[in-house]
């Protein structure tokens, strides 16, 4: 049976780790490619980088990074922050990595995630999505963390990626995020049951059964988390135990 | 003296996951796109991504397509995603078209309920004791991308399934042939496992 993942997310600003990473037995808490390795080893099931810095100047440095931990890391890699062409997508996932996610870019110009899809394959093109609730119930979809809004709704735009060759979508809700109060159900719910791609939730986890909640009520195919497993509160294979507990397939 | 094993380059997929992989756990390899360099080495592997016509053409292109049904018979080979697919003799992808015809049986889509294309890990069931799952628990988790699978005709030939809403042929082997649906590149220590498993098949 089809695993739910767990996705540990590592933002990185100019070659370094941020929202700091609070684990003991790490020699350098900032280097992501240390961290990358003792994520998969702790069984995620996918690494995903989120280049913060994005400047064209970073750009190498990333390329870098993922050419050091596709090295030594051998479960999924995916890339993200400030993508905008079809080159970016080819420079690295000739580095090594195996999807990319867009966002501004893909919302600016569409024909990136079907370009990139025909080019590169719908498995590696991941169209990630921020979105918020408007006060009549719907998402919108927003970019820059929220600072720019989009006339785009979110089940709309999800839809309209699937059609254009998107493999993937993430979803991330702005509402929810750094609350620790739990994934928005409603939302990935709602986008997860209008695609048939998998949707991989992110934002607002804190406790374990956020994890469970959102892939039953939710379903969602996987789960993105950040602070929660820098910080230690929980651990990925606390969460997979707890998840196998309640007869949620996970891979152990 | 130890030899090396050819990931065979026709212009698709990523190589270099696979190279990298092997590298890790000590497998000599070669990066290989001609004939000549496919002849030198003791084992090759099929890597693709892809349509499965775009993969033959691509091969036929890069002039190998003879050379592979010649080497396979004297080496071991392993087929990754595309290249399992194309081991076997027509798929119904896009458009029907001739596999390298090396084990007989036909691809085509997952006949599933569930979301296509499936990607993420699923379990193997062992289906019949082979090489490439030496050592490993029934049930082992591996990573899948993939919405097309190979139907073998001859159960024999099924090393392994996972069930995705239907049973879906995971590991393929016949003689020195061998496949994988799922990317042992990428399925961590259980995915380091096969490959190991795969070089001790020349060593």
């Amino acid at each position: 049976m089809l695993a739910k993942r767990i996705i540990p997310c590592l933002d990185v600003h100019d070659g370094r780790v941020v929202k700091g990473v609070n684990f003991k037995n790490l020699r350098d808490a900032g280097d992501p490619v240390e961290l990358a390795g003792l994520y998969s080893e702790m069984g995620a099931d996918e690494i995903v980088f989120l280049d913060i810095t994005a400047t064209h100047a970073a750009r190498r440095t990333v390329i870098d990074i993922v050419e050091k931990t596709a090295r030594c890391v051998f479960v999924p890699l995916t890339v993200g922050g400030g993508i905008r062409t079809v080159d970016d997508f080819r420079d690295i996932l000739r580095a090594g990595a195996d999807k990319i996610s867009v966002n501004s870019a893909a919302v600016r110009d569409k024909s990136l995630i079907s370009e990139a899809a025909k080019k590169f394959g719908s498995q590696c093109v991941v169209l990630a999505i921020d979105a918020k609730r408007r006060a009549d119930g719907s998402f919108q979809v927003v970019l820059n963390g929220g600072r720019i809004e989009t006339e785009l709704d979110a089940i709309e735009w999800a839809k309209e990626a699937e059609k254009l060759g998107a493999g993937e979508i993430m979803l991330n809700s702005i509402d929810a995020d750094g609350t620790k109060n739990g994934f928005d159900i409603e939302m990935t719910k709602a986008v997860a049951s209008s695609v048939r791609i998998p949707v991989i939730a992110s934002g607002g986890c804190g406790t374990l059964s956020h994890f469970y909640d959102v892939f039953t009520e939710g379903q969602a195919d996987a789960a993105l988390a950040a602070s929660i497993f820098h910080y230690g509160e929980l651990t990925v294979p606390q969460v997979k135990r707890y998840l196998s507990s309640r007869s949620i397939a996970v891979r152990m | 003296m130890p030899g090396f094993t050819a990931i065979i380059d026709y212009g698709i997929g990523n190589l270099h996951s696979v190279s990298k992989a092997l590298d890790y756990i000590g497998i000599k390899n070669r990066i290989c796109g001609t004939a000549r360099e496919i002849k030198a080495a003791d084992a090759l592997i099929l890597p693709g991504v892809g349509a499965f016509p775009d993969g033959m053409a691509a091969l036929e292109k890069a002039g190998l397509v003879e050379t592979i049904k010649s080497q396979s018979e004297i080496k071991p080979l392993l087929g990754i995603c595309l290249g399992m697919q194309l081991l076997f003799d027509k798929s119904h992808e896009l458009v029907e078209s001739a596999g390298l015809g090396l084990i007989p049986g036909t691809v085509g889509l997952i006949n599933t309920g569930l979301k296509l294309p499936q990607i993420g890990w699923n379990s193997l069931a062992i289906k019949k004791e082979n090489p490439l799952t030496r050592g490993l628990d029934d049930d082992s988790y591996v990573y899948f991308v993939h919405s097309y699978c190979a139907s073998p005709e001859n159960p024999e030939h099924i090393g392994a399934t996972c069930d995705y809403g239907a049973e879906v042929c995971a590991i393929t082997m016949r003689g020195n042939l061998f496949g994988c649906q799922f990317h042992p590149e990428k399925s961590g220590d259980v995915g380091l496992q096969i490959l190991k498993n795969f070089a001790e098949l020349y060593r």
